[in-house]
This record gives C-alpha cells, sequence and structure tokens, in this order.
C-alpha cells in the first residue's frame, strides 16, 4: 500500500523517539553499562538527523551495527536466549530500528518494538510504580501511533486523544483479565532465569547470616489467619531444619525422605491461615509449628519441613493449618537419632565438658538435661545483639563463656551444641518468628528482620520438643519483637523503630499486598475461586469464555452505539411530514420527490376533498417550521398533534 | 494466473459490495451496511506481536503481562470502530467536471459532506490505487476531492468506481468502502497537432480576405502550419526570437471573420477521428482568431457565432459525433 511507503516527517521522528525512550529508559539498570551508553549514542543520532535533517546512515552500516551488537551481547551473556540477553537485545534492536526509519511501517514496527520492552520491564519488576510507568509508555506509544496516521495535530492533542482511545479500551482489559482463563505457566522449561537473588534464609546457618537478614525490612511472607492471630510468642514458622554440623556453620541434611502426609497425630485446636509466599528461589515453604496439613503440591521431609516439588519462584499462596500443640517423632528412627546427635571432632572443650558432666549427673533423663542447659543459658546472662565480636575457631565455647554476646544463630547453635554434647539429640530450625498484624488490612506481615533460629531437642515419650534459647536472655524477642529484644543504639532497619512511619508504611504495604494479592496473585485458583464467588457454579474455560464473549459483546454495544451516537440525526418536523407523507401513501397519494410540500398540499387536499383543510394547515405548519424564520417550539408540537391526529 | 483470480474475485466482491447498479443517484449515503473493515498488514504484525506477549506473560506468570495484553487487546478493538465511524455515514456527492480533450485528465469532483459533530480525518479517495488524495471534511462542512482519470476517448466519460478509505486514528484497521456517482466528464477529440489551413473561401464565406491585406487589421500571430503561405509568416517577428518556430500572421476585419469550418471540405481520405481532431484544431485557431465560426457536420450544424459558448458547443457536437457506420 502507497501508505505504508510515506516517509516519516520530523514530528513522527520526534515522537517515535520519545516512545523508545520511554520504553527503554526503565530497563537501564538491566542491561549492561556499555548497551545503555551504545542506546543513548543511537538516541541522540536520532535527534541530529531529526533536527539537522541529516541523511539517514546507509544500510550496510545498520546491518553492520546490528550485528555487532548481537555479538555484544551474546559475548556479554554467552547467549542470546533467556530473560536478560533477550531484553538486551530488544534494546539493540529498538535503538538501530530508530536510525533506518524511512517508511511509515518503520513507525509501527517501533511501536510494536516498545510494546515488548514494556513486557520487559515486568519481568524484573511489577510493583504498582512499574505498572503506572508502563502505563505511560502505552500512552505515548499510542500517541505515537495516532502521530503515525496523522502527524498534524499538537502533541496535546494526540496525547489527549490517545487517552481517549485508551480509556475505552479499559473494559475490555478489565472483562478479560477477569475473565480470560488462565493458565499456570511456565509453558515451557525457560524461564530458569527467571528468578535472580533475593534475600531469605539460605540452606546453612553461620554465624553472621541471620544477623544480615535482620538489615532488611522487605516482606517473606504475609499471613492471613481464619481466625485470631495466636500469640507472638506463638508464631514459629518453621523453616529449613539443619541437624548436619560441621564445626562453624549448620546445614540441612544432604539426603532426607519426605511424607506425602502428616505423620504424627493431631492434638488441640488446629490454626487455619493461608500464606502469601514471596518469590525466594528455595524449595522450602514456611507453616507454623507444627504443620497439620500440606499445601498441594508439597511434601513434609523427615524432619517435618514441607517443601514444595518446584523452587518457589513466584509470589505463590497457600493454604495450611497448624496444631500448636502436636507431639512429632515420639518414635524416631535410630538413624535420625544417631544424625541429631553428631559432633566434629575436636573443639570447644569447656561446653563438651559441662555437657559430660551433665550426662553424668542426669544419665538417659533428658528432660532433666534440658532444664540444666536451659538454666546455664540463664546464669551465663548473655546478652541479645545485632553486633555479636567475632569468634575464634571454639566459637560455642568463645560464645557462651567469654564473649556473652550473640544473636539467635549464636544462641541456637551453642544451645544445641551443648544438647548434643550431652547425649540429647537436637537440631537446629531455621524460620521466622513472630510478625505484625497490619492494621490496614488484618494480614500478618512477616519480614526478614523477623528471621530466626531455634533450636529442638528429642525428649523421649515428648518426640522433637521446641526451645528458644534466645527466649531464655530475651524474652522480648519473642514476646514483642527485634525493636525491642535489641539495646537502642544499635543498628536496626529505619522501620522496626519510627511509630508514624510504620503508620505510613502500614497503609502503603496494605496497598502493595492487596496489589500481590488480586492483581499479581490472580493466577488459575483465585480466578476460580473469585468466579465461584460471584455466582458462576464449576467455572471453567468453557464457562469463563462464554461469559466472556458476551460481556465483551455488551462493552462493544454499548461503545458503537456511543461512538456512533450522532449518526444523520432526522429533524423533527421533517420526521413527522414522512409520518404524514406516508399515511397519504396508504392513501394512494404519494408524495413526489420533485414536488414542494405546498404543491403536495394542494395536489393532496383536490385528491381527498374531506381532509383539504386538514392537509392544508399541516403543510403551511411544515413549511413555516422547516423554511420559515425563526421557527417556533410550539408549532413543533403543534405539527406532530395535528398529524397524531390525521386519519385520511 | 493467480493476479487474474484474484483481481475477478475482487470485482465480484466490489458488484456485491455495491448492491446498486452504477452509477447511484445522490447523495450516497455511506452507510454501516456498505463501510466494511479488514485489518492492514500492520494490524496483522500488531495482533502478531499481542500473540507472543501473551505467551511470555502466560510463560512467566506475569499478571501485568496479561494486563498489557489486554489493554492492547482492547485498544484494537476500540480502533476498529473509531476507524469505521470515521467512515461511515459520510455523504458524496457529484460535483463539477470540466470538459476536457482526449489525452488531458478528467477531474471529477465529489463534494463530501459530514454531518459529524467533529472532523473526519485523513479519507483516502481513489480510482486508481496509485494515486490517491487525502482530504479531511470538518464538522458538519463539505469538502471537494477531485479524482483525476486519463481520459483516452471522446464522449462521455462516467466516473469509474472511486473507493474511499481510511485507517485512522492507529493505521491497524482499514476501513472502506466503494462508490460510483453519477458523474460523466465530456470527452473532447484531441486537436489535430496538423491540420490545414483554416478552409477560407468557403463557399458561404462572404468576401475573401484571405491574403490579409486591404483594410482588415493584423490581430495575432500564431504557430507556423505547413499550408500557410508564405507571405504570412511573420519574418521580423520570426528574426527577433532565437530559434523560435516560424509565426503566421493573422488579420481580423469585419469582412473576413465568418468562416465556415465543414466535415465535408476535408477529402474523403482522411478517416472520421482525425477529421474530428482537425476540426477541432479549426475550431481552436478560428476561436483564437476572434473569427466567427460555423459548424456543419453530416448531422448537425451551427450558425456562426464566436466567443465561448460557441467553443463549447462545437466541441462539445464533435465529442458526440456519431459516425455513421458505428
Amino acid at each position: 500500500m502507497a501508505r505504508a511507503d510515506r516517509p516519516v516527517s520530523g514530528r513522527q521522528a520526534w515522537w517515535l523517539l520519545a516512545t523508545a525512550l520511554a520504553a527503554s529508559a526503565p530497563l537501564v539498570q538491566q542491561v549492561p553499562l556499555w548497551l545503555a551508553l551504545v542506546a543513548a549514542c543511537a538516541f541522540a543520532w536520532r535527534a541530529a538527523l531529526t533536527w539537522r535533517q541529516w541523511h539517514l546512515p546507509p544500510r550496510w552500516l545498520l546491518v553492520l551495527l546490528v550485528m555487532a551488537g548481537t555479538v555484544g551481547v551474546f559475548l556479554q551473556y554467552r547467549s542470546i536466549m533467556g530473560r536478560t540477553p533477550g531484553i538486551a537485545l530488544l534494546v539493540v534492536f529498538l535503538a538501530l530500528k530508530l536510525l533506518e526509519l524511512r517508511a511509515a511501517r518503520d513507525a509501527v514496527a517501533t511501536a510494536l518494538l516498545c510494546y515488548f520492552l514494556v513486557l520487559g520491564q515486568f519481568l524484573f519488576t511489577q510493583t504498582i510504580a512499574t505498572a503506572l510507568l508502563a502505563g505511560l509508555t502505552v500512552l505515548i506509544t499510542t500517541a505515537t501511533l495516532l502521530a503515525a496516521s496523522d502527524d498534524r495535530p499538537q502533541p496535546q492533542q494526540q496525547l489527549r486523544r490517545a487517552a481517549l482511545l485508551l480509556a475505552q479500551a479499559m473494559p475490555f482489559m478489565l472483562l478479560l483479565f477477569v475473565l480470560f482463563p488462565r493458565v499456570q505457566g511456565p509453558l515451557w522449561g525457560l524461564p530458569q532465569d527467571r528468578f535472580s537473588a533475593v534475600s531469605g534464609l539460605s540452606d546453612t546457618m553461620a554465624p553472621g547470616t541471620i544477623a544480615q537478614l535482620s538489615q532488611s525490612d522487605a516482606i517473606a511472607f504475609r499471613v492471613r489467619f481464619e481466625g485470631a492471630v495466636p500469640a507472638q510468642s506463638q508464631l514459629y514458622w518453621r523453616g529449613p531444619v539443619m541437624p548436619a554440623f560441621d564445626g562453624r556453620s549448620w546445614r540441612v541434611a544432604q539426603t532426607r525422605g519426605a511424607y506425602p502426609a502428616v505423620p504424627y497425630a493431631g492434638s488441640g485446636t488446629p490454626v487455619d491461615y493461608e500464606v502469601t509466599l514471596e518469590p525466594h528461589g528455595k524449595f522450602w515453604l514456611f507453616a507454623l509449628e507444627m504443620p497439620a496439613t500440606l499445601p498441594a503440591d508439597s511434601a513434609l521431609t523427615v524432619d517435618y519441613q514441607p517443601i514444595a516439588r518446584q523452587a518457589v519462584r513466584n509470589r505463590m499462596r497457600y493454604t495450611q493449618s497448624a496444631w500448636p500443640e502436636a507431639i512429632a517423632g515420639e518414635r524416631e528412627s535410630p538413624a535420625m537419632l544417631r544424625a541429631a546427635l553428631a559432633l566434629p571432632d575436636g573443639g570447644n572443650p569447656r561446653t563438651r565438658a559441662v555437657g559430660a558432666a551433665w550426662r553424668a549427673q542426669h544419665g538417659e533423663d533428658g528432660a532433666a538435661i534440658l532444664a540444666a542447659a536451659q538454666s546455664l543459658f540463664n546464669q551465663q546472662l548473655l546478652i541479645y545483639t545485632l553486633n555479636p565480636p567475632l569468634l575464634g575457631p571454639d566459637m560455642v565455647d568463645e560464645f557462651l563463656f567469654d564473649t556473652k554476646r550473640g544473636f539467635c544463630e549464636h544462641f541456637a547453635a551453642a544451645f544445641v551444641f551443648s544438647l548434643r554434647s550431652a547425649g540429647v539429640p537436637a537440631r537446629v530450625v531455621a524460620g521466622y518468628q513472630g510478625g505484625e498484624v497490619n492494621p490496614v488490612d488484618g494480614y500478618l506481615e512477616v519480614r526478614q528482620y523477623d528471621a530466626h533460629a531455634w533450636a529442638e531437642a528429642w525428649i523421649a515419650g515428648r518426640g522433637w520438643v521446641r526451645v528458644d534459647p534466645t527466649a531464655i536472655s530475651a524474652p522480648s524477642r519473642i514476646n514483642s519483637n527485634l525493636a525491642a529484644a535489641i539495646p537502642a543504639g544499635e543498628g536496626l532497619p529505619f522501620l522496626a523503630r519510627a511509630a508514624w512511619l510504620k503508620d505510613l508504611r502500614h497503609r502503603l504495604d496494605a496497598v502493595t499486598n492487596g496489589w500481590n494479592q488480586w492483581v499479581l496473585g490472580y493466577n488459575p485458583q483465585r480466578q476460580r475461586d473469585l468466579l465461584a464467588s460471584l455466582g458462576m457454579s464449576a467455572p471453567d474455560w468453557r464457562s469463563m469464555t462464554a461469559v466472556l464473549s458476551v460481556l465483551c459483546g455488551a462493552v462493544m454495544l454499548g461503545l458503537t452505539a456511543w461512538i456512533l451516537r450522532n449518526r444523520l440525526r432526522v429533524d423533527p418536523a421533517l420526521a413527522a411530514w414522512r409520518r404524514f407523507t406516508r399515511r397519504l401513501a396508504r392513501r394512494g397519494i404519494a408524495w413526489q420527490p420533485w414536488e414542494g410540500p405546498l404543491a403536495f398540499a394542494e395536489r393532496a387536499a383536490a385528491l381527498a376533498p374531506l381532509h383539504a383543510a386538514g392537509i392544508r394547515e399541516i403543510a403551511a405548519l411544515y413549511v413555516r417550521l422547516r423554511y420559515g424564520p425563526a421557527p417556533q417550539g410550539s408549532d413543533l408540537e403543534r405539527l406532530k398533534r395535528r398529524i397524531a391526529g390525521f386519519r385520511p | 494466473m493467480l493476479a487474474v483470480l484474484r483481481h475477478r474475485m475482487h470485482e465480484t466482491f466490489v458488484r456485491w459490495a455495491l448492491r446498486v447498479r452504477p452509477p447511484e443517484p445522490a447523495p450516497i449515503v455511506l452507510t454501516q451496511r456498505r463501510v466494511y473493515v479488514l485489518p492492514t498488514r500492520a494490524g496483522l504484525a500488531y495482533a502478531t506481536a499481542l500473540g507472543v506477549i501473551l505467551l511470555g506473560a502466560m510463560n512467566y506468570n506475569l499478571s501485568l503481562g496479561h494486563a498489557l495484553v489486554f489493554l492492547l487487546a482492547g485498544l484494537g478493538v476500540v480502533t476498529i470502530l473509531h476507524t469505521f465511524r470515521n467512515l461511515a455515514l459520510l455523504e458524496i456527492r457529484p460535483g463539477r467536471c470540466e470538459p476536457v480533450f482526449v489525452g488531458d485528465v478528467a477531474r471529477f469532483t465529489l463534494v463530501l459532506k459530514s454531518q459529524r459533530p467533529d472532523t473526519r480525518t485523513s479519507l483516502r479517495l481513489f480510482v486508481n490505487a496509485d494515486a490517491p488524495i487525502e482530504v479531511d471534511v470538518g464538522p458538519q462542512a463539505s469538502t471537494l476531492a477531485t479524482l483525476g482519470v486519463a481520459a483516452t476517448k471522446r464522449g462521455w466519460l462516467p466516473m469509474p468506481r472511486a473507493t474511499i478509505e481510511t485507517t485512522w486514528p492507529l493505521g491497524l484497521v482499514r476501513a472502506w468502502s466503494y462508490a460510483v456517482p453519477d458523474l460523466n466528464c465530456l470527452v473532447y477529440p484531441a486537436p489535430a497537432a496538423t491540420a490545414p489551413p483554416l478552409p477560407w473561401g468557403g463557399e458561404a464565406a462572404r468576401g475573401s480576405t484571405r491574403d490579409g491585406r486591404g483594410a482588415d487589421d493584423f490581430s495575432g500571430l500564431r504557430k507556423h502550419q505547413v499550408a500557410d503561405a508564405p507571405r504570412h509568416v511573420a519574418w521580423k517577428a520570426v528574426a527577433r526570437q532565437q530559434d523560435g518556430p516560424l509565426l503566421t500572421k493573422l488579420f481580423s476585419g469585419a469582412s473576413a471573420q465568418q468562416i465556415w469550418l465543414d466535415w465535408n471540405t476535408l477529402p474523403d481520405a482522411i478517416a472520421c477521428e482525425q477529421r474530428l481532431s482537425i476540426l477541432a484544431r479549426w475550431m481552436l485557431d478560428a476561436d483564437a482568431a476572434g473569427l466567427a465560426w460555423g459548424l456543419r457536420l453530416p448531422a448537425l450544424q451551427l450558425a456562426p457565432d464566436n466567443g465561448p459558448e460557441q467553443l463549447a458547443a462545437g466541441l462539445r457536437a464533435l465529442a458526440l459525433y456519431r459516425d455513421g457506420k458505428g
């Protein structure tokens, strides 16, 4: 088509430059620096081309540049597939496409590239701010498409028109968003790179690993309880269980079996809740102790830790319940107990000596040894601090008897070590403790600074018993929160202290949570739940498509009616006159197109002498209304009445 | 082969689409039923891009990616309506069409009228897709659009089928319609490039001043033709210009103004169309010289006169001349 070959005008070139900038600016952090600079140069070159009306660079040069860019991306990532290299390539193409804007079709291609880049932005972040920014980019891109087909209007006019078009597209978006049958990705095995480093618990625990997390106020997960929120001191969110110790760090067991269902009997009232877990890239899920049910597609390891079948790479929502008083592991296998007693050769002689003394005093009585350990921790007046001193090779000894300052991982590690040295099976459990209820939406928010480590000891007849040695020295850590337990002056995330800021943050978090739950977390499950709650019985893709089609059709009709609202509006006098002539035509007196109204009236009066007066009056009224000076409103009413009463 | 088939299918579609047998009575209103909408190539690319974005959004579970696709899909639907609306219910009336000579371009003027309270932007009209013209029609206003068609045959040239299309606002869909307004262009025979001299001294010419002497005034110059008398060549004028053509002096005088341009004075060997061309040339020359001329055709006679009406009547007679044979 001739139109697509029309050269791109200066104004259109500016629009395209603006779109390209808007689409690629948010990705600056994601692409390598050299690429950002190349893109900036290309944009500047484009601006100069338009400003100075230079000639476009020759095609061979562009081909060369595209090849160079592709090779550069390949060298950077060792691949041109996947998320980041793909986006880097798109940026290369977009930047160089701007330098070969020859015809209108290049403008359309550029706009489409920009839409792809908006999608690329969502791969990295999907916050409300991103959505707003993306909305702005789409607005500019749409205005650019408008300018590509008619570049005369001013930029404000183009933007206004684009906004109008997008506003009209909004109902379709909402309907499609709610009703378009969702598919749970991934569709193919590509997105291994979807997840990149996110802070959170790891599968090893060395001194300092959890203290590091306490500096982050990022949300780890949110919980909505069916009933009342349990007491703060009961909120132990079980994460990775670490029975293996190498003298410095604790880690999860290498090979573990898994139970498909909970292996212990329930007791007490179950607590039902729903967790919205932020992606952390590991397999484990967090459950209130002790887990009573398992989320779909998950299993329970032999040390009672729920793990998902796939690593948690997307925000994930699951419902669960807990038995706070359940007795787990009453009949533990000897292998497990052996693993929970293993100690490295040598090291920490003082603690070992204490353990041996307990063993000598209490023998096989695990409960008594546990009580002795607790009283030792109590006597030692240990200090809970975010800034513990560095420890040497015998770190349990140094912590317990010399420095006496530590964070929860020191407490847990020392406690488990002392129990093991006295012959009581014990292990470290990492996870989160506590959380804070957001008063705005009632969700319990568990943040990274709530990360915690505690101990679990196996006592004959009672199974695995949770012991939190931190609670012995810093009960406020468990009963209220971190800020209460840490001496003033130590570095804490800002949020953990200032109250007014906390309130503001609560509101923002509630909005973010709503966004996460309803926009980002709108998955097949949530879609089914929502539609079922709206009264759709057994929503499947068929019924969804049917409802979607009907509603979209209705919106389409409404929009069509609105868009075509001012079609040929017939003058009411003419409409009335047509009614009149139709009535006469039925009597065989047809109005001929060439006849004036008065001439027709005379002819009709002659043919129907009975109605002559009525016909003449109607014609006179009509002529006055249509052709007379300043027609009167009352005349129209009169004409309508006369015609309504006219029965030839 | 494929092109022929495509062309034939297109013609069948157009015949069906027009519904009335052309030419259509005025005013032609492009009602909803005769405005067609299909995506353009850009629109197809847009749809494909949306499909790819949707796949990406599904694969990476990007809720905002879904929202983006759905917004753009909505935009696509909305733009169909806007493009359709840009064309629908436009009124087309035939306008003027001045006569032209064979070989010139016949210019058909159409009056486009919009009842809408806002502008119809970027309507493209064409008879031949290679040379579209683009017009806007203001709110409740009329715009003239002139379409050119090469005139190749004398006589009435009916306006061919015109296509009116628009891809405004986003260029993703194209709405179009066909119209055959009742508009005809009168095409005069092309004046012969070389013609015998004006037939002075036909039997009805009163007085003979063909030598240009006597009381008659010099009235102007024209390009020399082979048959002009050498003594009428304006040698001085020719000498003044460099390499110019020979010029012949023309004379006017009361007694010299009337000549008859007669079909029958031309030799029998000259074919019909050639005769008409020569007559057309004579008329133009006689008119330029300000002569009163009359025309005799086998079935028609125009009394001697001069002026634009006489010229128009004469040329019209030539344009519409029907050869006895066919």
